[in-house]
């Protein structure tokens, strides 16, 4: 958490101090997206019911009330020591597995490319 | 059939491959059982009829409480009151089914022989009124779903005997019906079976997937989030909706195959709907 503040305040401190040498435009409306890390939009896209809903069938981080259907996703790297395996399991897990109940989030576009490698960057810290 | 072994035949001939031949009616309802009874040992296989509920010890008591005092009990005699109201021409649902319409749902669906169509409940309503001049009913809740429930309710305890055919046609019903309940669709891209057969029993979210043999002799149900009596038709378009998938009109033939082919997998169970649900 602390951490999580700490970044916080020094992306937006970065943001003011750029938004001040561009001699005052105006301030980004999206200060608030631009100072979240792209680990915590991962998370947020992770656990979005509407996009990833990873909690439908994985236990993820403190997400509550998961699904049972999946593995639970913890010590990513372990078990993807090479991080495009673990993007191309999320792009589209029927070309591993062509049964998987697994949505191919990248080849049925419900999720976006950014938000993919944004959802691979937070699931690579658990 | 003679096609299929003319087939077998000449690739017979040209390699020596067996023809992967089509599983019957028979082989499939007797697969699907013995799947279920190995996923579920301790579920009695007439319990099934009780959906969710079969296999949930932690959500049966409350849902026992509540089938005490039945939320679908009015409806149940608001179908009784339509169904024994005479048309405008003084003839009645009554006059349009065998035994008065009384304890005759498990018959349904059947393949109309004459037509070459599946015929549902709900359209033998429909059509029921419309042969006596009278407009149809909205097919999916309301007063169709009403009469259902009683006709449903007076035939609680027969037993589901659907029958395919040895036609073509009731064959090619079944065939659409297993393909849409086997086929990945959607935006999500998953099948009725990958959540009622091969998760049936996992968790998805908080959510407990039933098996798909028994869902269908609970119908119309009553349920909470829909504030009222939906029949099959209509789950049937909830659950493509949640995979961002097409959905198709209550009715359509493509959801009356798929009733024809899910109904077939829960021969032998009793009808008890209507009845409660989440
Ligand atoms: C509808 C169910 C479902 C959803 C939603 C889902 N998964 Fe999966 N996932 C599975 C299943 C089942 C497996 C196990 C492998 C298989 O059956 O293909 C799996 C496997 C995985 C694996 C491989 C795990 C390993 O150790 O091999 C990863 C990584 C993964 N999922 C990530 C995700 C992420 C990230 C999301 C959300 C963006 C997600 N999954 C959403 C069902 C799902
Ligand atoms: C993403 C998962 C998922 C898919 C895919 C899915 N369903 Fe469902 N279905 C559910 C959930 C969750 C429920 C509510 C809990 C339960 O009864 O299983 C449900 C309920 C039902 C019910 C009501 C059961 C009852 O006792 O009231 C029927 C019938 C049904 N589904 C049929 C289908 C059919 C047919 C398909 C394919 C066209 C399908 N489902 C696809 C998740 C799914």
């Amino acid at each position: 958490m602390r951490h999580t503040a700490k970044k916080l305040f020094k992306s937006a401190f970065s943001t003011a101090v750029v938004a001040g040498a561009l001699l005052l435009t105006s301030f980004p409306a999206s200060a608030a997206d631009g100072a979240s890390s792209v680990v915590e939009k991962g998370k947020a896209a992770a656990f979005d019911r509407k996009k990833g809903n990873c909690l439908a069938c994985h236990s993820v981080d403190d997400g509550t009330l998961p699904g049972n259907i999946a593995p639970p996703l913890i010590a990513m790297k372990a078990r993807f020591p090479d991080k495009d395996k673990l993007r191309a399991q999320i792009w589209d897990a029927t070309v591993v597995n062509p049964n998987t109940i697994m949505i191919p989030f990248g080849r049925n576009k419900v999720l976006s490319e950014e938000e993919i490698d944004q959802v691979v960057e937070y699931i690579y810290t658990l | 059939m003679k096609k299929l072994l003319t087939a077998t035949l000449v690739l017979g001939l040209l390699g020596g491959v067996t023809l992967p031949v089509q599983a019957s009616p028979e082989q499939d309802l007797k697969e699907f059982r013995d799947y279920f009874k190995k996923r579920f040992p301790n579920t009695p296989f007439d319990d099934l009829v009780n959906g969710v509920y079969s296999i949930d010890a932690a959500s049966r008591e409350q849902w026992e409480e509540i089938e005490e005092f039945p939320p679908y009990e009015l409806n149940i005699e608001k179908g009784e009151t339509l169904f024994n109201t005479p048309f405008a021409n003084g003839k009645g649902y009554a006059d349009c089914f065998d035994k008065g319409g009384i304890g005759i749902a498990h018959r349904y669906p059947f393949f109309d022989q004459e037509s070459g169509k599946i015929v549902t409940l709900e359209g033998s309503i429909n059509t029921c009124r419309e042969a006596n001049g009278e407009q149809p009913l909205g097919w999916s809740k309301g007063a169709i779903a009403d009469i259902s429930a009683y006709m449903h309710y007076t035939s609680r305890g027969q037993v589901i005997n659907v029958i395919v055919p040895d036609n073509p046609a009731a064959m090619a019903a079944y065939e659409r019906g297993k393909n849409h309940f086997y086929a990945k669709r959607g935006q999500l891209n998953m099948a009725c079976a990958d959540c009622h057969v091969y998760y049936s029993g996992n968790k998805i979210r908080a959510d407990l997937l039933s098996p798909a043999l028994g869902q269908p002799s609970g119908f119309p149900v009553y349920r909470s989030k829909w504030g009222g009596l939906g029949t099959l038709h209509r789950r049937y378009g909830g659950c493509n909706k949640q995979v961002r998938a097409k959905t198709y009109k209550s009715q359509s033939d493509e959801y009356k195959a798929l009733q024809y082919f899910h109904t077939y997998m829960s021969n032998g169970l009793e009808i008890n709907g209507p009845s409660a649900r989440k």
